[in-house]
C-alpha cells in the first residue's frame, strides 16, 4: 500500500469516526466524554495536514464552532514580519478544555492546539508564522462546545507597506 | 549539551505564570533554501509541562509555529521552589527535557 493510499484511508476512517462521535454525542450527551478526554492528549496528526479551516475544525473536533464575543483574540493589525507574529487569546468562558489557532491562508491551516487541564487558565500567548495576509481564527472548546473569534492580519512582505 | 529549553515560571501565590522559549528550527516543509530545494519538515509536535505529577499544559504544534518557539500560559497553584518538568518531542523523534524551579 502506498503512502498516499494509506493516508487517504486513514482520513476516511478518521472522518467516519468523527461522524459516529457526533451522532453518539447527539444521543448521549455524557456517554462519550471519558473516551474523548482520553483521546485529547494524543497528537492530532491528521488535523495538522488539513488545508481549510472547515476541514481542520472537523478533523480536530468533529463539530462546528460558533463565534463568541467572550473569546478575545489579540493579534496585530499589520505584521511586518510574517515569520514571527505574536498572537494571544483569553476568554471568560468556563470549563475550557482546549484552545486552537488557525491561519486560513497558510499551506496547513492548523497552527497549534493547546490542551487546557482543569486548573489551568484559558489564556495562551504564542508566536506563529503567516505566509501572507490572512484571517486568523482561534477556537475555544468549553463545556463540550466550540467557540471562535477571528481577525484579519495583514502581512507586509519586505516592509513595503502592502 | 545545554538544554534547548528556557523557562521562567513565576508564582503570584495563587497562580503561576510560565513562559518558555525553545531553540528549534521549526521548519514547516514549505520553505525552499537558496538552491531552490525544499527544506524538509522539522518541527516540535508536542510540548508538555508537568507540575506535581500532573500535566498542567500540553501544546500540540504544527510547522506554523515560529522558529525558536515561545509560549506563555498560567495555571492555578504552584509555590516558589516547586519544580516544573518540561519536555518536547519533534517530528523526527528527537526529544529534550528540563526542569525549572518556580520563582
Amino acid at each position: 500500500m502506498s503512502d498516499v493510499e494509506f493516508s487517504a484511508t486513514r482520513r476516511l476512517i478518521l472522518q467516519g469516526a468523527g461522524a459516529v462521535a457526533l451522532i453518539g454525542l447527539g444521543n448521549l450527551p455524557f456517554g462519550l466524554t471519558p473516551a474523548l478526554a482520553a483521546a485529547n492528549d494524543k497528537y492530532p496528526e491528521e488535523a495538522f495536514k488539513q488545508k481549510s479551516d472547515a476541514d481542520a475544525i472537523k478533523t480536530l473536533y468533529g463539530k462546528t464552532a460558533e463565534p463568541s464575543d467572550k473569546v478575545k483574540l489579540d493579534a496585530p493589525e499589520i505584521a511586518e514580519n510574517g515569520a514571527v507574529v505574536p498572537i494571544s487569546v483569553s476568554t471568560t468562558l468556563a470549563d475550557v478544555t482546549s484552545i486552537a489557532f488557525l491561519v486560513s491562508e497558510n499551506p496547513n491551516v492548523l497552527i497549534a492546539k493547546y490542551n487546557i487541564p482543569a486548573g489551568t487558565l484559558p489564556n495562551v500567548a504564542n508566536r506563529i508564522k503567516m505566509a501572507k495576509t490572512s484571517n486568523v481564527t482561534v477556537l475555544v472548546e468549553a463545556g463540550g462546545k466550540l467557540f471562535s473569534a477571528s481577525k484579519e492580519v495583514k502581512v507586509t512582505v519586505g516592509g513595503c507597506g502592502g | 549539551m545545554a538544554s534547548t529549553i528556557r523557562v521562567r515560571a513565576t508564582s503570584s501565590g495563587e497562580t503561576t505564570e510560565v513562559q518558555a522559549l525553545i531553540q528549534h528550527p521549526m521548519d514547516s516543509g514549505f520553505v525552499k533554501n537558496a538552491k531552490g530545494e525544499t527544506i524538509p519538515p522539522h518541527f516540535i509536535q508536542q510540548l508538555t509541562f508537568e507540575h506535581d505529577g500532573k500535566n498542567v499544559f500540553i501544546a500540540d504544534w504544527g510547522g506554523g509555529i515560529s522558529k525558536d518557539p515561545y509560549v506563555k500560559f498560567t495555571f492555578k497553584g504552584g509555590k516558589k521552589g516547586d519544580e516544573l518538568k518540561i519536555s518536547w518531542v519533534d517530528n523526527k523523534g528527537a526529544t529534550d527535557t528540563t526542569t525549572a524551579k518556580i520563582q
